[in-house]
């Protein structure tokens, strides 16, 4: 048994904020991953991130991450890595490593366990050389390894956008996008990288068959018209041998449901997520989520939200004063408004104080 | 295909080159990747057959959640390959089904 004040579960963005914040404050913490290494998703992105110098603007993912863990090793933070969190009992958690088993009390846990990858079905959809966008990423950045030549992205949000744009930069060709509703979902700056390339992004179009014996070697296109019905005659078909699926994230909220979080279904942020206050606190109390399974959003974000928790975390067990723990988390808070600002910022801004207020609520109710 | 070059990550960093066998055919990884990458990038994507229609899966996620690219590895069934590192000598083998079966008792 391994005691500890506070434990993570996932060291990606989320993660890393939060025990970089709590371990400052004077917490004993403790990171569980189930990989190797910590830093989640962080290290497969190669894109320049936007918004403010505050936010790392300017500076691309993989370096964000490693900012994050120069500032990890400055702490003594414990890391339980290649490990799988399995099992709650009250406070105590369960964590599987190579078949042995380990448990971890904590006094506070906070799920920043991140978020998997959407799929769509359609006939042929499971032939070798068909994958997650994010799968193709992690292969071509991490592993520097290209899974084909001719590619297919299905779906247009920044995931797809930004997929389809490595995979240029790793040598392969991008043969189309294709896009389900009548318009782009990302940002235009990373569709217009696409178009430069001559790379078509075909709106109101979707997959209709992949084709292959061992793996997939063909596919076809189809127009949809409002009703999103097939229009027959509009197939186009093309040599491919990987097709990636960028249509969405969903939020791992399978440890949150185990602790007794209450959830809420929010269509902005992938799926039903567990409801939180402005301190990321669920409604099982001493229980936290911050990042991607407290809703699907973007690194930035994800690590601001990990920072607040920690430092919420901390405070709950008085190792930092109410007034000094206000301060921190009114600038983080801050931060956070300014990135959920603008068109494409606003709604989940929106989407986040009903989860509070909603979260609010339900243990006023309570107690 | 190995990204040899690339215009932001620069130059590929090599560890060191090992072999190991995929269904007895000796083929050339790096310590320490995932089985997965050795795999895909030697140009075998089909991991795993299903057990009714032998249908072949591979690789989707990458990051150990889905585990569509479970194979046999020295011995052991269900090794998700996109997150186990690759070790000198190595033996790998496609599975058939999920469970224990008759099938893979062969090899």
């Amino acid at each position: 048994m391994i005691a500890t004040d506070i434990a993570v579960i996932g060291g990606g963005p989320a993660g890393l904020g939060a025990a970089i914040e709590a371990s400052k404050l004077g917490a004993k913490v403790i990171i569980v991953d189930e990989n190797k290494d910590i830093g989640g998703q962080l290290f497969k992105q190669t894109h320049k991130f936007f918004g403010s110098y505050k936010h790392y603007a300017g500076v691309r993912g993989f370096e964000i991450g490693e900012r994050l863990l120069k500032d990890v090793e400055k702490e003594d933070i414990k890391l339980q890595l290649n490990s799988t969190a399995f099992e709650l009992f009250g406070n105590e958690l369960g964590v599987i490593e190579n078949s042995n088993i380990e448990w971890i009390k904590a006094k506070k846990v906070i799920f920043s366990c991140g978020a998997s990858e959407k799929v769509i079905h359609f006939p042929g959809w499971t032939l070798p050389g068909i994958m997650g966008a994010g799968g193709a990423q992690t292969l071509i950045n991490v592993h520097r390894v290209l899974p084909g030549k001719k590619c297919l992205m299905i779906g247009s949000g920044n995931v797809g956008l930004v997929v389809s744009y490595q995979l240029l930069q790793a040598g392969a060709d991008v043969v189309a996008l294709v896009e389900a509703l009548p318009k782009i979902g990302g940002y235009g700056v990373h569709a217009s990288k696409l178009r430069r390339f001559g790379v078509p992004i075909l709106t109101s179009h979707t997959i209709k068959e992949a084709y292959g014996y061992d793996k997939v070697e063909s596919a076809t296109i189809v127009s949809i018209d409002r009703n999103w019905k097939p229009i027959p005659g509009t197939e186009k078909t093309y040599d491919v041998d990987v097709i990636c699926l960028a249509v969405g994230l969903k939020p791992n909220i399978e440890l949150p449901l185990m602790a007794g979080c209450e959830t809420t279904y929010v269509s902005l942020f992938g799926g039903r997520v567990p409801l939180h206050d402005e301190n990321m606190e669920t409604t099982a109390e001493g229980f936290y989520v911050a990042g991607d399974t407290a809703g699907v959003e973007e690194a930035d974000t994800a690590i601001d939200e990990g920072r607040l928790s920690g430092i919420a975390a901390t405070e709950a067990l008085g190792y930092v004063s109410v007034d000094e723990a206000n301060n921190l988390k009114t600038e983080i808070r801050e931060r956070l408004e300014g990135l959920r600002s603008g068109t494409f910022g606003e709604h989940r801004m929106v989407a986040k104080q009903q989860l509070i207020q909603k979260a609010n609520y339900l243990r006023g109710k309570r107690s | 295909m190995r990204i040899i070059k690339h215009p932001i990550l620069g130059p590929l960093k090599k560890t060191k080159e090992v072999n190991i066998t995929v269904d007895g055919k000796t083929i050339k990884a790096f310590e320490g990747e995932p089985i997965a990458s050795a795999l895909i990038a030697a140009g075998i994507l089909a991991f795993r057959k299903t057990i009714k229609k032998g249908s072949p899966r591979g690789y989707f996620c990458g990051i150990g959640r889905c585990t569509d690219c479970m194979m046999i590895v020295d011995g052991v069934r269900n090794v998700r390959t996109c997150i186990t590192p690759v070790k000198e000598g190595m033996k790998i083998e496609t599975q058939i089904g999920l469970k224990e079966s008759k099938t893979n008792d062969s090899n």
